[in-house]
C-alpha cells in the first residue's frame, strides 16, 4: 500500500482545515 | 506507514523538478529548501514538526509518529500523547526516536495526573534502556 500523496496543495490545506486534519507536506526529488 | 498517513494526514506532495514552481511557492512560505523535507502541519496549515533528511522506513515512520503525538502534546491532549508516544516505544524500540518518545511519554502522564511519580519511573526505565542517550541524561533529574 502506497501513500497516495496529492499535488494540489491549496485544495489539500483548504480540505484539511474543513476536515480539521493535518497535513503532510513533502518536498521530494524522489523519481515520480 | 501507509495506513499510518493515511488514518492521521492528508498527504501532499510538491517535487523539485515535476512540480518546480510549486515547490518554489511553498518551500518559500515554509522556509523548506532541501529534499527530502516532510512537513507534518497543524489543519491551520501551520508547521507543527519537521523531517529533514532521507530516514531508513523504520525511523521515518516513528519520525512520523513522533511529530504526531506532539501535536496532540502541544494541544494538552494528555492521554493521547501519552499513547502515541508509548506506541513507538512498543513498536519501534530500536528507532532514533524511541528515547524521545520514552522521555515524552513520561512528561505527558506526568502532565495528566500532575504525579511526579510519573516522572521519576521514566528516569527508573531510563536507567534499563537507552541508557546512552541524550533523553537519558535528561530524564537523569528525575530519578
Amino acid at each position: 500500500m502506497e501513500i497516495k500523496f496529492r499535488h494540489d496543495v491549496e485544495n489539500v490545506l483548504k480540505e484539511a482545515k474543513e476536515q480539521a486534519k493535518p497535513v503532510l507536506l513533502d518536498f521530494s526529488a524522489a523519481p515520480m | 506507514m501507509a495506513r499510518f498517513v493515511s488514518e492521521n494526514f492528508i498527504p501532499a506532495r510538491v517535487h523539485v523538478k515535476d512540480d518546480a514552481a510549486a515547490f518554489k511557492e511553498y518551500g518559500e512560505r515554509y522556509n523548506a529548501h532541501w529534499t527530502p523535507t516532510i512537513l507534518e502541519l497543524d489543519p491551520n496549515g501551520e508547521e507543527f514538526y519537521r523531517i529533514e533528511g532521507f530516514l531508513p522506513n523504520d525511523d521515518f515512520l516513528a519520525q512520523l509518529m513522533l511529530g504526531r503525538a506532539h501535536m496532540d502534546f502541544k494541544k494538552g491532549e494528555w492521554a493521547d500523547a501519552e499513547k502515541r508516544f508509548r506506541e513507538i516505544v512498543e513498536k519501534l524500540p530500536k528507532s532514533e526516536a524511541a528515547p524521545e518518545a520514552m522521555y515524552w511519554a513520561g512528561v505527558s502522564r506526568y502532565k495528566a495526573t500532575n504525579d511526579a511519580t510519573a516522572l521519576k519511573e521514566t528516569a527508573k526505565s531510563f536507567a534499563q534502556r537507552y541508557t546512552d542517550s541524550s533523553w537519558a541524561k535528561k530524564a537523569s533529574i528525575w530519578a
